[in-house]
């Protein structure tokens, strides 16, 4: 709400039907498409060139080939996405690997990580944020392998946080003492990006 | 990434009432707002402000929009709004507020994609993607004149150029679907040669537009010999 101001002759001709708009974050609106936001220049990362590493603070550093990865067990995982840049997708689903497997192969000895990604891109996180369920390492999208505008061949999925916590063309988590801001982070937007708390910027 | 100054730490977090100063039609479809906030502070070239309508009942929608003043104007906060048939802000823009209306805003966001006076800079824009663009490139014209900067800017047609009147020497204007017969410009998309006449050897280049646009020409500034770590962009979905 915004302390009583109302837009002379504002109606909301967008507004999302009665059965979804719990499923809404404040401030965000139904998309159907899936939108590309990207910083720079879509990388290009073959899956004979991909691979995916835990390293940092724990007690085993591992790291999966595109071939390994794949005997890893998979889910499928039907989620609603949330961009900071307002849009959302319901009913979309995701197929890849949860952390939780891949976490607990390498044992963390710390409670943060930073996801970092073949171009450079960062995006910090806590380790709860990435466990019980949470998080995946996902290669496909609506039973495709995830196209490389969106992030292919993997990218990281958080789908309880705004969408650039879901770092594209996933290269690693680097699990360490103390929460870093990554890119977005340090350009601005906020350290932890929880969508229902509107946490889109630093002074939110 | 650069360290940030006082004034990017400075909070620009609260949604503030903003009142329209003037309204001045670019082009059929889009209108740029001269707004002036209570608290003004100035922005980067390039960062965005977010604007939010509020309903009678309680109903909001909210968007953001690029600045496209330079931030030496003072107490003022330009704002370029393409009209979208199916948006909700945009259209709201457009066929209702007047001048002297009020508008809830908070601002400016961001720190990525802005100029904070590298040289040589150059700026691709596709249709409204000029709008942080020309921030950039009023701001240079009042502080660093002699800095090389040029844009390469991609409209539909002559009368859907933004800010037509203010393009000089240092604007490349390529029109895609029509052109006057007067027209003695490039016309067609933007392609090697062009992105060839308006590359430099060494500094950043700001590229924003749709998806599409964007990739294709990400795709020619590295053809061209841009590392990628010489290109920003900003990306326009499909908001309103």
């Amino acid at each position: 709400m915004s302390g009583g101001f109302v837009s002379r002759g504002f109606g909301g001709k967008r507004r999302a039907p009665d059965d979804l708009r719990d499923r809404l974050p404040p401030g965000q609106y139904l998309e159907g498409g899936f939108p590309v936001l990207t910083a720079g220049p879509t990388p290009t990362v073959e899956t004979a060139d991909w691979s995916f590493r835990i390293d940092g603070m724990v007690a085993n550093p591992t790291e999966w080939n595109w071939q390994q990865f794949n005997a890893l067990p998979a889910e499928e995982i039907p989620c609603d996405i949330h961009c900071v840049t307002k849009w959302s997708k319901l009913d979309t689903s995701f197929r890849g690997v949860s952390l939780d497997t891949l976490l607990e192969a390498v044992e963390p000895l710390d409670a943060f990580a930073m996801a970092h990604s073949y171009g450079g891109y960062t995006t910090n996180h806590s380790l709860e944020d990435l466990s019980d369920g949470r998080a995946w390492i996902v290669t496909e999208h609506e039973g495709e392998p995830l196209p490389r505008e969106h992030g292919g061949p993997a990218r990281l999925l958080v789908p309880h946080l705004y969408f650039w916590k879901s770092a594209k063309w996933i290269a690693g988590l680097r699990v360490s003492d103390h929460d870093e801001p990554g890119f977005w982070e340090a350009n601005g937007y906020h350290r932890r990006g929880d969508p229902w708390q509107e946490q889109r910027y630093w002074t939110d | 990434m650069s360290a940030l100054t006082a004034v990017e730490q400075r909070a620009p977090g609260g949604w503030q009432i903003a009142t329209v100063e003037a309204i001045r039609v670019e082009t059929p479809r889009v209108k740029s707002y001269r707004l002036r906030p209570p608290l003004w502070m100035p922005h980067l070239p390039g960062q965005h402000y977010e604007v939010r309508l509020t309903a009678p009942d309680g109903y909001t929608a909210q968007r953001s929009y690029s600045v496209a003043s330079s931030p030496l104007e003072e107490g003022v906060v330009e704002l370029t709004v393409d009209r979208l048939d199916d948006g909700e802000v945009s259209t709201y823009f457009h066929d209702v507020l007047v001048e002297g209306d009020q508008v809830e805003v908070r601002g400016p966001f961001a720190s990525y994609f802005v100029w904070r006076g590298e040289s040589p800079t150059l700026l691709v824009g596709g249709g409204s993607g000029v709008v942080p663009l020309m921030s950039m490139l009023r701001h240079r014209r009042l502080t660093a004149l002699e800095l090389p900067m040029r844009l390469l800017y991609s409209a539909r047609s002559a009368e859907d150029v933004i800010y037509a009147d203010e393009l000089g020497a240092d604007a490349v204007v390529t029109l895609t679907r029509s052109a006057p017969p007067d027209w003695n410009g490039p016309t067609g998309r933007i392609d090697a040669e062009l992105v060839a006449r308006v590359a430099y050897d060494s500094g950043p280049a700001f590229v924003c537009g749709t998806d599409p646009f964007v990739e294709a020409a990400t795709a020619l500034l590295l053809a061209a010999g841009y590392s990628p770590e010489r290109v920003r962009t900003e990306r326009f979905g499909p908001t309103g």
